[in-house]
């Protein structure tokens, strides 16, 4: 029983590792497919359940993001005028603000095929592009892009771009007025603000 | 007399100041920066439209989405598609795409006859590619690469450049000429293809309305950056990385 349960816990791990190590476009394809694969059998996500929508993905996609790094790209040039404890509370609000109004777009789904563009990288490539593009039943395919950069544990995604929109700096011009108008620690509020408005509706769907 | 002249210079030596470090600033930060002189105006204009939309053109997309079945949805989506290759072949040609400007005219050929007027994208199954062009894109490809942002009721984002180009697009377009025997049909077909596009942005609404810590600039930057997108026909070159 205690071999098995350490077999058990070996090729988990030995697995996670390898997902880790794998090719950029090997390692989007394989947790989009996965992601994929579960709202196409869970009823309830289809169904519109946002709460489990963003339990998915916290799951299975967050580990494969850089946070620090997509904040940055976010905040610009003012990043670098944020305090080390700013920046992680910057970073801390801002993935949440992200996971749940993007975990949203999980629940329409279930009749979505990805399709992945050909991928070319060099050898010493440590920043790359991956396209693909959604596919919907009776609407324009939609181009989806996703930028990685390379570490020693794996690749991480630190921008998506949704039909040339990229959701990071799209926030630049709103993130800047806000640090203008009432600093760093204003911006972190005004996140922190939204979140919790979220948060709040969240829990009105729960409670009908 | 003086005062004002020295406020003036005042002023005008701010002013340099504050260029000078912006241009210093400019190869660290690498980004673009948005041209919205216009801001005023256009946010009265996005309240106007918020206002409109929420109390007729929503409702009637809604009702529209909720009692057309999928497939006629499809056939309407997939009938202005091939109206709209006309303007692809077009501004595809201006362009210089000739191969594009190719591939579009023989999916008009095919979906307007095989496709029954265009009912059915039967050219895509084939994978005949669109390419998506219109005036506002010619007009960056022809060197108007730079343009402020404008908002317009109804007809929402635009910048002067893509305006103009929206002008143009409405007069090669066929909807507006084939049918002008009959204004009646041919005002339903503009209302029911405007109705159509509304629906088909409704399940961005609510990501909209999430995402935003202001809608007015998240739409404005979002119109900017799909634009730049679709002038370099979906491979822009890469704004530099504040990191780096």
């Amino acid at each position: 029983m205690m071999k098995k349960l350490i077999a058990l816990v070996f090729a988990t791990l030995f697995a996670s590792l390898a997902l880790a190590q794998e090719a950029p476009d090997v390692l989007v394809k394989q947790v989009t497919e996965e992601v994929l694969d579960i709202v196409r059998k869970d009823k309830s996500i289809q169904n519109g359940d946002a709460k489990k929508a963003i339990d998915l993905v916290d799951a299975k996609v967050i580990p494969h993001f850089n946070f620090q790094h997509m904040t940055a790209l976010a905040v610009g040039k003012d990043w670098r005028k944020a305090s080390p404890q700013q920046q992680q509370q910057l970073a801390a609000e801002f993935k949440t603000l992200l996971v749940r109004t993007y975990s949203n777009a999980l629940t329409s789904y279930k009749d979505h095929k990805v399709v992945y563009k050909p991928f070319r990288m060099n050898a010493g490539d440590s920043d790359v592009l991956v396209r693909t593009e959604v596919q919907q039943p009776g609407n324009k395919p939609v181009q989806l892009d996703y930028s990685l950069e390379k570490f020693d544990a794996g690749w991480k995604v630190y921008d998506v771009n949704v039909a040339g929109i990229s959701l990071v700096t799209n926030y630049r011009e709103q993130f800047g007025q806000e640090i203008r108008n009432s600093g760093i620690d204003g911006l972190i509020k005004a996140i922190a603000t939204k979140n919790k408005s979220l948060e709040g509706n969240l829990a009105k769907a729960d409670g009908k | 007399m003086t005062g004002n002249f020295m406020t003036w210079k005042r002023r005008t030596s701010i002013g340099c100041l504050v260029a000078g470090m912006i241009a210093l600033a400019g190869p660290v930060l690498a980004e673009e920066a948005v041209h919205d002189p216009l801001e005023g105006f256009n946010r009265a204009m996005f309240a106007v439209n918020e206002g409109l939309d929420m109390v007729i053109v929503k409702p009637v997309a809604q009702v529209y989405d909720f009692v057309v079945p999928l497939p006629a949805k499809a056939g309407v989506g997939d009938f202005f598609g091939n109206i709209a290759d006309v303007r692809n072949v077009l501004n595809n040609t201006l362009q210089g795409k000739f191969a594009d400007a190719g591939t579009d005219l023989g999916r008009l050929l095919i979906n307007s006859t095989i496709g029954i007027f265009g009912l059915f994208d039967v050219a895509s199954e084939l994978g005949l590619e669109k390419h998506d062009e219109d005036f506002g894109q010619t007009l960056a490809v022809w060197g108007w690469d730079d343009s402020n942002f404008l908002f317009w009721p109804l007809i929402g984002p635009r910048t002067v450049r893509d305006t103009g180009g929206w002008v143009v697009d409405v007069y090669t377009d066929p909807t507006w000429y084939t049918l002008n025997k009959s204004v009646a049909a041919r005002n339903s077909l503009v209302a029911l293809r405007f109705v159509d596009v509304r629906a088909s942005l409704l399940p961005t609404d609510k990501v909209v309305e999430e995402a935003a810590l202001d809608k007015y600039a998240y739409v404005r930057d979002a119109y900017l950056q799909r634009r730049r997108n679709q002038i370099f026909d979906g491979s822009p070159p890469r704004l530099e990385d504040v990191l780096d």
